[in-house]
C-alpha cells in the first residue's frame, strides 16, 4: 500500500472540505472491504483516505410514509435486519446473496454501490478501460458485458444491491463538491458508461460524497432479486435480475426490470417491463419477460452463455416477485 | 460468561516466536525510535499520518498501545504490533476469512480494515475467546482443524454466527460460514463443531 494521510471527520461538511484540499487524490473509506484490497494492489494510490466511519449522520435507518431513509455508511448486516425494509423483499434478496457473513458486517451500502468493477483486467491493474476495450474485447471476456458493450468499456457493474433499488425507485443524496452543495437525483443516474479512460464508471466527482439512500414506500409493490452463481460460495454472480411488480387481481399493473453483472452499469430493460404489462401473472408471462429482457444482448466472444443466465434470472426473478416461487437457488 | 481478563499471551513457555523475534528485536526498535510521530490535526476533524501516529486498540478488555501508519491494518496491527498473531494473514482481500476478528461484536476481515479507523471500538481476537470457549473446545472435540490455518478464523466466524443465531440449523451454519475458506476441506468438521455448540448450549 502506498503511505496516505488519514482523515476521521465528524460531519459531512468536514467529508468534503477534506476531499475537495486534496482534489481527485484522495479516496472515501466506509467498509474498506473493496478500497484496502484494491490500495494493497496499488490499483487505487490515494494521498488522503477520508474515512466516513465517524460520522453519525451517515449511519443508520429511518422510515416515514413517504419511504425509507439509509445512510451510506449504514452496514449492509444493519439494511438486511432492518424491519422497515422487511417489505423491501429484493434488497433482502441481493444482501443475502452476499453471502460472506464478513461482508455483510464490515461493508456499508454506499461502498457496495459505488465499488469498482471485478474486471480482471482492472484488477490485476490494465486500467478500467483495458487498453480501449482491445483486452476484453480479444481476451478472455468471459464474465465481460453482454449488453451496453459497444465502446471501450466492456466491464459489468459490480454493485449486487444496485439493481434491486433502481427496480424499487430509489434515489440519493449526495452532498460537494462545494461542501454547502447538496443534490438528489435517481439511483439509475449515478452510474455510466465511460467513453474513454478519463470517465468514471459513475457521475460522482472525487469530492463528492454519496449520503443517503431514499427507497420511496412499497405498499402495492412486490419485488425480488434472483442471481445465478456458479456456486453456493461468495463469489460475485454471473447474472442476476431484481424485479418489482404492481399486481392487482392477478393482473401486472407495473413493472420494473434491471439487470446486474450484464453490463457497465445497472441495465435497466424496458422492453421485459413493457412485455409484463397488462400479462397475468404466471409462468409464461414470467418466461415471455426473460426473452424479451435478452433479445437485444451483444454477447462477446466468451460470453454467449450469460445471455440464457440473464433470462433465466429476470424469469426467476418475476416468479419470485409474483409469489409464484419460493426462492431457493 | 467466564473471566477474559485480557489473555494475550495464551500458554507458557518456549515459543518459536519469540525466539525467531529476539534475534531482529533490535533493529526493529531502532527503526521505530527514529520514526516521526505526526500527529498534527488539521481543524476539528484528525488528520493522521502519513507517518508513524501512536493509537490505543481495545483488544480482548484491555488496551494496548502502538504505534501505526495510517495504511497499517487492523491484521497487522495485531500481529506484528500487539503479537497477537491467532488471525491469520491469508487472502489479502478479506475473501478467505482467515483474518477474522469481531469488531464491537460483528465479524470482520482485519486484513481489509485499518488500524487507525477502529481505534474507538470494541476488538476480539481468538485469544480473546480463550481455551475454555465451547467453540474452541467444540473443535477440539469434533477435530475441526487440519492444516490449522484457516481455524482461528473460523472459530471466530462460529462464534459470531452463533452469538447471533444460537439455535442455527445445520443448513443455517453452512450459510453462515460463506465467508470463510478452508483449503483442506475440512467443513465437515466444522459445523459439526458448531452444531455441536448448539445443541450443548454451553455457550462460553
Amino acid at each position: 500500500m502506498k503511505a496516505f494521510q488519514y482523515a476521521a471527520p465528524r460531519r459531512e461538511g468536514e467529508v468534503v472540505e477534506l476531499l475537495a484540499d486534496h482534489a481527485g487524490q484522495t479516496a472515501i473509506l466506509a467498509g474498506g472491504t473493496d478500497l484496502v484490497p484494491l490500495m494493497k494492489k496499488m490499483i487505487v494510490t490515494p494521498d488522503r483516505v477520508v474515512s466516513i466511519n465517524h460520522v453519525d449522520s451517515l449511519r443508520g435507518i429511518t422510515a416515514d410514509s413517504s419511504g425509507v431513509r439509509i445512510g451510506a455508511a449504514t452496514t449492509l448486516d444493519d439494511v438486511l435486519d432492518s424491519p422497515q425494509l422487511r417489505d423491501h423483499t429484493a434488497i433482502a434478496d441481493a444482501i443475502r446473496g452476499i453471502s460472506s457473513p464478513q461482508l455483510q458486517a464490515q461493508g456499508s451500502l454506499g461502498g457496495e454501490l459505488l465499488q469498482r468493477p471485478r474486471c480482471w483486467f482492472f484488477r490485476n491493474g490494465y486500467g478500467l478501460m483495458a487498453e480501449s476495450g482491445r483486452l476484453a474485447a480479444e481476451g478472455d471476456n468471459r464474465f465481460h458485458a453482454i449488453f451496453g458493450n459497444a465502446g471501450p468499456a466492456k466491464f459489468v457493474c459490480a454493485s449486487r444491491v444496485a439493481p434491486a433499488l433502481i427496480a424499487l425507485g430509489a434515489r440519493v443524496r449526495l452532498v460537494g463538491p462545494g461542501s454547502e452543495d447538496e443534490s438528489d437525483m435517481p439511483l439509475e443516474f449515478v452510474y455510466r458508461t465511460p467513453r474513454d479512460a478519463h470517465q468514471h464508471e459513475t457521475v460522482l466527482l472525487p469530492n463528492q460524497l454519496l449520503t443517503h439512500v431514499f427507497v420511496p414506500a412499497v405498499s402495492e409493490w412486490s419485488s425480488a432479486t434472483y442471481e445465478v452463481r456458479h456456486g453456493a460460495g461468495p463469489d460475485y454472480p454471473l447474472a442476476a435480475a431484481a424485479v418489482a411488480l404492481r399486481i392487482a387481481g392477478g393482473m401486472i399493473e407495473d413493472a420494473r426490470v434491471v439487470l446486474g453483472q450484464v453490463a457497465p452499469t445497472p441495465w435497466t430493460s424496458h422492453v421485459a417491463a413493457r412485455e409484463l404489462l397488462g400479462r397475468p401473472a404466471n409462468a409464461d408471462t414470467a418466461q415471455a419477460a426473460g426473452e424479451a429482457a435478452v433479445s437485444e444482448a451483444t454477447p462477446l466472444a466468451n460470453n454467449r452463455y450469460k445471455v440464457q443466465l440473464a433470462q433465466v434470472a429476470v424469469q426467476r426473478a418475476v416468479l419470485l416477485a409474483a409469489g409464484l416461487e419460493t426462492g431457493g437457488f | 460468561m467466564k473471566d477474559r481478563s485480557n489473555p494475550t499471551r495464551p500458554g507458557s513457555g518456549f515459543h518459536r516466536r519469540d525466539f525467531l523475534r529476539g534475534s531482529g528485536a533490535a533493529a526493529a526498535a531502532t527503526a521505530l525510535g527514529t520514526a516521526p510521530t505526526a500527529e498534527a490535526a488539521e481543524n476539528a476533524s484528525r488528520l493522521y499520518g502519513p507517518g508513524l501516529t501512536k493509537i490505543k486498540l481495545r483488544v480482548n478488555g484491555g488496551e494496548r498501545e502502538l504505534e501505526v501508519e495510517p495504511r497499517m491494518t487492523l491484521l497487522e496491527a495485531l500481529r506484528y504490533g500487539l503479537n497477537l498473531t491467532g488471525a491469520k494473514p491469508v487472502s489479502s482481500d478479506g475473501s478467505s476469512g482467515g483474518s477474522t476478528v469481531l469488531v464491537d461484536g460483528k465479524p470482520v476481515s482485519a486484513s481489509t480494515t485499518l488500524a487507525l479507523d477502529v481505534v474507538d471500538k470494541d476488538i476480539r481476537t481468538v485469544e480473546g475467546l480463550g481455551e475454555d470457549d465451547a467453540v474452541v473446545q467444540a473443535f477440539v472435540h469434533n477435530d475441526g482443524l487440519q492444516c490449522g490455518f484457516c481455524t482461528p478464523g473460523f472459530v471466530v466466524a462460529v462464534r459470531a454466527f452463533l452469538d447471533k443465531n444460537p439455535s442455527a440449523t445445520e443448513e443455517q451454519i453452512r450459510a453462515g460460514l460463506n465467508g470463510n475458506i478452508c483449503r483442506c476441506g475440512t467443513y465437515a468438521n466444522v459445523i459439526q463443531a458448531a452444531l455441536e455448540v448448539v445443541k450443548g448450549g454451553s455457550r462460553g
